[in-house]
């Protein structure tokens, strides 16, 4: 099973037609031996190793909103990718500054290492700028347009006041470009990308995308975002749900952000008063001769206090604000894939309506079509299932840190005002 | 310490009460009575209670009653009253006389003063305290009966008067110098305090949001429904927790402030050496200038000038018998001042030696309760800590249920 993930079919620039629909009854037996049955391809690459409780070779119909649900309750497992089954590992890091005649603009080193026989070699070290994560995204979107791609950290810096070259921005840029690179890997389909390999792998990065402006990926002519025009009959309720949890999700994210903002700016003004404080003791204690000695104590306790307190907004700011962001901005491209959705389901039913007209048996296209919206469907699914899980921990592993930090401001109180 | 009236008697203050009265101008008013309750203590092996003895007094009685000591007492710190207006307020707390929470601490701080007053060695002895403890009625007249009002004036006018020592004792200086920083110090530090604890009452209130938006949020979620909703909850106890926090550290900042008020205390003893050794300069120097006009007189020889001595050499000399007369007057006034500076000498040093003995009585007393003080602060926030910890602790269980 391991070996199985090679040889699935990106959804690159082969056509659709040539493409054996993977939820189709009738391709399980073209498959062949090449092909492990069809649940495994909707599955990220651990879980291929697992025992389902889906019986090998019988194809999942998902086609139906309820089995929709019901893969995703399968698809609650463990998320811990299971290290040896990983043949791509991806690291950003080692910003520079590059100060040109033009321009000043920051580069990150990418390694690749990896055992596919995508790459050729084993090993790349190239430099990318945001400009190239930028693009790449993008390829990404126009040739995956039914998969959720992960959000890239913001390109403008809104508050104006942050110094773009500042070791905190930097360092907070770096860690979501690194976190954009991880999660493409980890992806089934998305890290066989030849986009995403060229990205890995080329030493001038802009002669190829000189090239790649040209052509167009008839995966994504076939299944273009057709703007208007179509109106949807019934958006099947699962998707609705979809997207109402979505508006929902992003509003409570957004006021989260706020209140997270408030409180920093709280403890900041909180910070400034302490900072006053604790020198009046020492003040005192200057005054005193019995009392001098306590008085101190507690002057270098607030002292302690303050220093704590300041590691927490920090800690804050750089890990959990942006994290949260990062989670708005993918409900927001999922909110996009969903709109995708809709007008590919729009235009099935548009087609199915001429073709119902003209009496044509004209199966194929309003099979595309409806493959098309398959597709979106699963890999919907699959991907909010991921999202599920990445969110669960995620937010477990982020508000462990800010009760880490709690916790270690706390202790230097305790530790200090013992003494 | 055994003759202290605080080990033969219970005192306590044990209620507060709103009245409507009419004042001395028969003015419709609103004030606040206290009750003092009393009762003796009974040796161990009775085992028996006495009665409890109980009247009320408003706090311009207690203010009487200070005032009183003060002047009668001027040698001893005298234990200060809880503060008139509520000062060093935060945004929370109410500027308000009538206000619950600020009648009660004044209970609180009323009883203090009266515990204080009592395990003093030589104030509590005083028959006027006494009465204030216990006769109910008629203690007003017997206050101003002593006289005391005419002495409370002239302190009043002489401790904000400006003038100088000729030779200050350097220890009632420092003292005084001591006196007037720890005044500046203390009140630096509650007027900080203050601000501190609105800020942080904000940072925890704000968190209280996170409750309610975790509780809306929960709605939507299926697998991370339950975790946040009782993290939720726990963000909500956090909120409410740092009320009972700020009302704790309010003790705190009571017992910083009685030091602020006692700080004035010691300076007015300081200021009443300084008014003794003022008035003995004083006093000697008269002496000084009525020998040597004496001397003038009976040799003839001027040597200080005197516009009547000039006058008198001007205009004709005095008649032997006029002098005489005048030496006569002087001698006498000479003698009665040397007897007086002996005597201001002798209250002098008498001053100083029971003022001392209080003030180092005062220091004591001030290091130990100061200590306990500033350690019970320090358990104050250590518990606070404590319950953060708990709090995020269980968040934290939370949250790893999601």
């Amino acid at each position: 099973a391991a070996s199985a993930p090679k040889t699935l079919p990106s959804s690159g620039p082969k056509s659709l037609r040539e493409m054996p629909h993977p939820l189709a009854t009738s391709s399980s037996e073209e498959m062949g031996p090449a092909l492990t049955p069809s649940p495994d391809l909707l599955l990220p690459r651990s879980i291929a190793d697992k025992d389902l409780s889906l019986p090998n070779g019988t194809p999942v119909d998902t086609s139906s909103p309820a089995s929709s649900s019901s893969l995703l309750n399968r698809l609650q497992l463990d998320d811990d990718l299971d290290v040896e089954t990983r043949d791509l590992f991806v690291t950003v890091d080692d910003p520079k500054k590059h100060v040109c005649t033009m321009e000043t603009y920051i580069t990150y080193r990418v390694t690749t290492k990896t055992t596919r026989a995508e790459f050729d070699l084993p090993e790349y070290s190239v430099r990318r700028r945001y400009q190239d994560f930028d693009w790449l995204r993008n390829k990404l979107e126009e040739s995956q347009p039914t998969h959720l791609i992960p959000p890239l950290p913001e390109k403008f810096v809104v508050k104006g006041v942050v110094d773009r070259f500042s070791e905190e921005f930097v360092e907070t840029r770096r860690k979501a470009l690194d976190k954009f690179l991880k999660r493409i890997t980890d992806h089934p389909v998305l890290s066989f990308n030849e986009h995403f390999n060229v990205f890995l792998t080329a030493k001038d990065l802009n002669a190829y995308k000189k090239q790649g402006m040209a052509l167009l990926s008839k995966m994504g002519e076939s299944v273009k975002y057709v703007t208007g025009g179509y109106k949807l009959r019934s958006r099947p309720l699962e998707f609705a749900a979809i997207g109402d949890y979505l508006d929902t999700f992003s509003l409570k994210l957004g006021t989260i952000d706020r209140i997270a903002q408030r409180i920093i700016k709280e403890q900041l003004e909180y910070l400034v008063e302490l900072r006053e404080y604790g020198p009046v003791y020492s003040t005192w204690g200057g005054l005193e001769v019995e009392l001098s000695e306590p008085l101190e104590g507690v002057s270098a306790c607030i002292g302690n206090c303050c220093t704590a307190l300041e590691e927490l907004s920090e800690d804050m700011t750089e890990d959990f604000l942006p994290v949260l962001r990062e989670y708005i901005l993918y409900a927001e491209s999922m909110k996009n894939v969903l709109k995708k959705r809709d007008q590919v389901q729009a235009e099935y039913e548009a087609k199915l309506e001429a073709v119902a007209l003209k009496k044509e048996d004209r199966p194929k296209v309003p099979t595309d079509v409806e493959k098309c919206q398959d597709r979106v469907e699963c890999f919907n699914a699959d991907l909010k299932a991921d999202m599920e899980r990445w969110q669960n921990n995620k937010r477990q592993d982020f508000r462990q840190l800010l009760m880490g930090m709690a916790d270690k401001n706390i202790q230097y109180y305790e530790k200090v005002c013992i003494t | 310490m055994e003759d202290c009236l605080a080990k033969k008697m219970e005192i306590t203050v044990s209620e507060a009460e709103k009245r409507t009265g009419r004042n001395a101008m028969n003015i419709q008013e609103t004030y606040t009575a206290y009750l003092i309750e009393t009762r003796a203590v009974e040796s161990q092996s009775e085992g028996q209670c006495a009665p409890v003895d109980s009247l009320w007094r408003r706090y311009s009685e207690f203010e009487l009653l200070r005032n009183y000591l003060s002047v009668t007492y001027p040698h001893i710190v005298v234990p200060p009253l809880p503060e008139k207006r509520a000062d060093f307020v935060w945004h929370k707390l109410s500027a308000d006389n009538m206000d619950p929470d600020f009648v009660e601490r004044r209970r609180i701080g009323l009883e203090n003063f009266l515990l204080r007053v009592a395990s003093h060695p030589v104030l509590c002895q005083d028959k006027i305290f006494y009465s204030f403890l216990t006769q109910e009625g008629g203690w007003k007249e017997m206050v101003n009966e002593t006289g005391f009002q005419l002495k409370a004036d002239s302190r009043l006018k002489a401790l904000n008067a400006t003038f100088r020592v000729k030779n200050p004792d350097k220890r009632f200086t420092e003292l005084k110098h001591y006196s007037d920083e720890l005044q500046s110090v203390i009140s630096h530090l509650l007027r900080v305090r203050a601000r501190v604890a609105d800020r942080l009452y904000g940072v925890y209130k704000v968190h209280g949001n996170y409750g309610r938006v975790f509780s809306e949020w929960s709605a939507i979620e299926k697998e991370m429904g339950d975790g946040l909703q009782s993290a939720g909850h726990h963000m909500d106890v956090y909120a409410a927790s740092i009320d009972d926090i700020l009302e704790e550290e309010e003790h705190y900042a009571d017992q910083l402030k009685e030091y602020l008020f006692y700080a004035e205390a010691l300076r007015a003893v300081c200021r009443k050496h300084e008014l003794m050794q003022y008035d003995l300069e004083m006093a000697a120097q008269d002496l000084t200038s009525k020998k040597q006009q004496c001397e003038e007189l009976a040799t003839g020889t001027v040597r200080t000038f005197s516009l009547k001595g000039m006058t008198s050499k001007l205009f004709g000399q005095e008649t032997p018998e006029q002098r005489e007369a005048k030496i006569k007057v002087l001698e006498e006034q000479i003698q009665e001042g040397e007897e007086q500076l002996k005597s201001k000498n002798l209250e002098g040093r008498d001053f100083v030696k029971s003022a001392w003995a209080d003030i180092e009585r005062f220091k004591e007393q001030k290091n130990h309760d100061l200590k306990e003080a500033l350690i019970s602060y320090a358990v104050m926030q250590i518990s606070m800590c404590k319950k953060g910890i708990q709090v995020w602790t269980n968040a934290k269980e939370c949250f790893s249920k999601m």
